[in-house]
């Protein structure tokens, strides 16, 4: 279906919605680099005020990568729930935009209509949004998860703890650890990315935290960011596996290049919830996302790069994940090129993963060759609090030594808890109280050299 | 790594007491920990390092090949140096399309095709992501790498200095060259702790439109990484496998296990 729309007698003409939606969104180095985005700031415009006046149901007719060729727009299509749909199936793309904003549109509304939604639909709306308003929306959702803690409850705010290291050393990796813990960080997971996928390896580390994680009875889930065959390995040789990871994108072919699909996953979420390790919840699924994976493993298919990252939130949201972190600033400046680029592209993802209803968190981060620095990581982080954003990570000085990338420090946690009174999640918040690292109002305590963890690291 | 700016040292007083046990966790990571608090923040000396390190990544970023200095430099290989470049015409370009930082501008391409005898190997070096590591470590790595190949009667093509070079700009240069194997030296993307490591990509039969499972890497050769004579061994095995297979890239990569040293 063709589109079209004239601004002082030019016309503009988008000969199908996937076009349509790649005008329509705010600029950014991946658009260009993929040659689908607007070539005038006019242009731009008005493919965002053609947009508008798309009714959504052309999204349910119109898929932007063909339901027979690609397995996520068939999850996508067949999973679309009409009942949820029935309360905005009347609305236009920008009428949907308004209805989000409006004072009656609350909490419970917004989470009965997330399965009548689309990644494409609120893909769509996202570009016609300001900064603004993708915060204002998001703050009015609330996803909760559970496994060892609750995460996501109003005025609490987690963090994963991600103590990696360049040779996946264990006392390294344990070092970052208790450093981490008594700065109140790994609520959400304590999340190693190896260096080395090697099953040994992973197994080792996996057992190394179990073990910390026992002994000390911290009220939280551990996870190794493996490839999912390597837990699913893991997982048939009984080593302690909480969580389930795994890297998806937005299109079958960009998966296939992960070496995964969804045949895989199904099977993995299947093993890692037969090992039912956790205690008060069953969400044991931990994934990754990034703006520009589909395109840097060329298999965008033409579709921008954001709609695609929203395709990606339709397979997560099928295996009722505990966590979904968008990666955001590590894929690199060919896609998103500054730190306003970066702030736009995390607040659209976490406003798009919450209203499909998915545990949003954030990787807060850059490149060393990305127009960006800490000033835009606190910038963004700020905005993400007050979005309700459910977690960040938490990493040594901001500084990954493993990854060679920069993200937020424990103390980028500490500040914004205290700025915005967040709180850990409530378990873990105990934990802390009980372990001496915090008062019962939050407020860090002097840690005592004979603490526990500082022992247990010279053991 | 306080030798840059002596003055913090006085700073010490005023990172709380209460972190000095954390302290001994740092024998064990080069990981940021242990770094003290101000209130809920960063204390300022640790706050300057980091952006200390992050200005040396940025320099190294937006560094330029000291094309006179490695022309003159690379004289005393007695092989002739061409100067080419890509189609980026400038950094923000460069960092925003990595498409064309793999492609040869016109001229350039016109250079090389008067050059292109059957050789063995095609030496090209470019910018990549870190001039500074190029400038500093890619003609002592040679000093060292040329030599073996030499005594090994390979035959070299004309050095290739590129300016706003991604690796695949090797494929078209050694394609051009006809010569039977490309071996990129070019500047890595600059980590807070290394912004001079170099990184050397070997390509068998390089051609126009490969990707990077054809390539083998050897990465972070810099004073603090990887030493020129260890990855210049290594480089040397690989290629010399390469000849000997007649292939590069995953297949190959399987020996290199057999080399760390």
């Amino acid at each position: 279906m063709a589109y079209k729309h004239t601004i002082r007698s030019k016309v503009y003409k988008f000969p199908d919605l996937k076009t349509l939606m790649g005008k329509a969104s705010p600029y950014r180095s991946g658009d260009e680099l993929a040659g689908v985005c607007a070539a005038s700031y006019e242009e731009r415009v008005a493919a965002q005020i053609t947009l508008a006046d798309v009714p959504l149901k052309v999204f349910l007719n119109e898929a932007v990568i063909p339901y027979e060729q690609d397995e996520v727009t068939r999850l996508i299509i067949d999973g679309h729930e009409v009942d949820d749909f029935s309360l905005i199936n009347h609305l236009t793309v920008g009428e949907l935009r308004d209805w989000l904003l409006s004072d009656e549109t609350d909490t419970e509304t917004l989470n009965r209509i997330a399965w009548g939604l689309t990644p494409e639909m609120i893909a769509a709306v996202s570009k016609l949004m300001r900064n603004q308003d993708l915060i204002a929306v998001a703050q009015k959702c609330k996803v909760i998860t559970r496994f060892r803690n609750t995460i996501g409850l109003w005025g609490h705010f987690s963090t994963r703890l991600q103590p990696n290291h360049p040779t996946d050393d264990p006392k390294g990796v344990a070092a970052s650890i208790i450093d981490g813990l008594l700065h109140c960080s790994g609520d959400a997971v304590i999340g190693i990315n190896p260096a080395t996928d090697n099953p040994a390896v992973v197994s080792n580390l996996l057992r190394l935290m179990d073990t910390l994680r026992y002994q000390f009875e911290i009220p939280t889930q551990t996870c190794v960011l493996s490839h999912i065959t390597t837990t699913l390995q893991l997982i048939n040789e009984g080593a302690p596996v909480d969580l389930c990871f795994q890297s998806i994108a937005g299109t079958q072919q960009a998966n296939a290049s992960f070496g995964i699909n969804l045949n895989l996953i199904d099977e993995a979420y299947q093993a890692t919830l037969s090992l039912n390790r956790g205690t008060i919840g069953n969400n044991v699924m931990y994934f990754e996302t990034g703006q520009g994976s589909a395109l840097s493993a060329n298999a965008n298919f033409g579709v921008d790069q954001q709609t695609c990252e929203v395709r990606a939130y339709a397979i997560a949201r099928k295996y009722k994940p505990l966590l979904v972190n968008t990666v955001v600033g590590f894929i690199g400046p060919e896609y998103l090129y500054d730190g306003k680029q970066i702030i736009r592209a995390a607040l659209e993802d976490h406003f798009c993963g919450k209203l499909l209803g998915l545990p949003m968190g954030v990787d807060v981060c850059y490149t060393n060759h990305a127009e960006a620095d800490q000033d835009d990581m606190d910038n963004l982080l700020t905005l993400l609090g007050v979005a309700g954003c459910n977690f960040i990570m938490g990493i040594p000085g901001a500084d990954d030594i493993m990854l060679n990338y920069q993200s937020t420090s424990f103390h980028d946690a500490l500040y914004l808890r205290k700025v915005l009174g967040l709180k850990p999640a409530p378990e873990f918040e105990q934990w802390l109280i009980k372990q001496g690292i915090t008062d019962d109002k939050g407020n860090m305590l002097p840690i005592s050299p004979s603490h526990g963890l500082l022992d247990a690291m010279v053991k | 790594m306080d030798y840059w700016m002596p003055w913090l040292n006085d700073m010490k007083r005023n990172i709380p007491q209460e972190i000095e046990p954390l302290k001994a966790l740092q024998e064990f990571t080069s990981a940021r920990i242990a770094i003290g608090r101000v209130g809920n923040s960063i204390p300022l000396k640790q706050s300057l390092e980091f952006k200390l390190a992050h200005a040396h990544a940025r320099d190294a970023v937006y560094s330029e090949l000291d094309i006179n200095n490695l022309s003159d430099l690379l004289k005393q290989f007695n092989l002739a140096v061409l100067h080419l470049q890509s189609m980026v015409s400038h950094r923000r370009q460069y960092l925003q399309r990595p498409d064309l930082g793999r492609k040869l501008n016109k001229a350039s391409i016109d250079l090389i095709n008067d050059y292109g005898v059957d050789t063995d190997i095609a030496i090209v070096i470019a910018d990549g992501l870190s001039a500074t590591a190029v400038n500093e470590n890619a003609y002592r790595l040679l000093q060292v790498l040329i030599p073996l190949f030499t005594a090994a009667n390979f035959s070299l093509t004309p050095l290739s200095l590129v300016e706003q070079g991604r690796v695949a700009i090797g494929d078209d240069i050694g394609y051009g060259l006809k010569s039977k194997l490309c071996l990129v030296l070019i500047g890595e993307r600059p980590g807070l702790s290394s912004a001079d490591s170099l990184g050397a990509y070997l390509t068998y039969n390089p051609k126009p439109g490969l990707t990077d499972e054809t390539r083998n890497c050897i990465s972070n050769i810099r004073p603090g990484g990887l030493s020129y004579n260890n990855a210049a061994k290594k480089i040397f095995y690989l290629v010399s496998e390469a000849f000997k297979r007649k292939l590069s890239g995953v297949a190959l990569k399987d020996n290199t296990g057999l080399l760390d040293s």
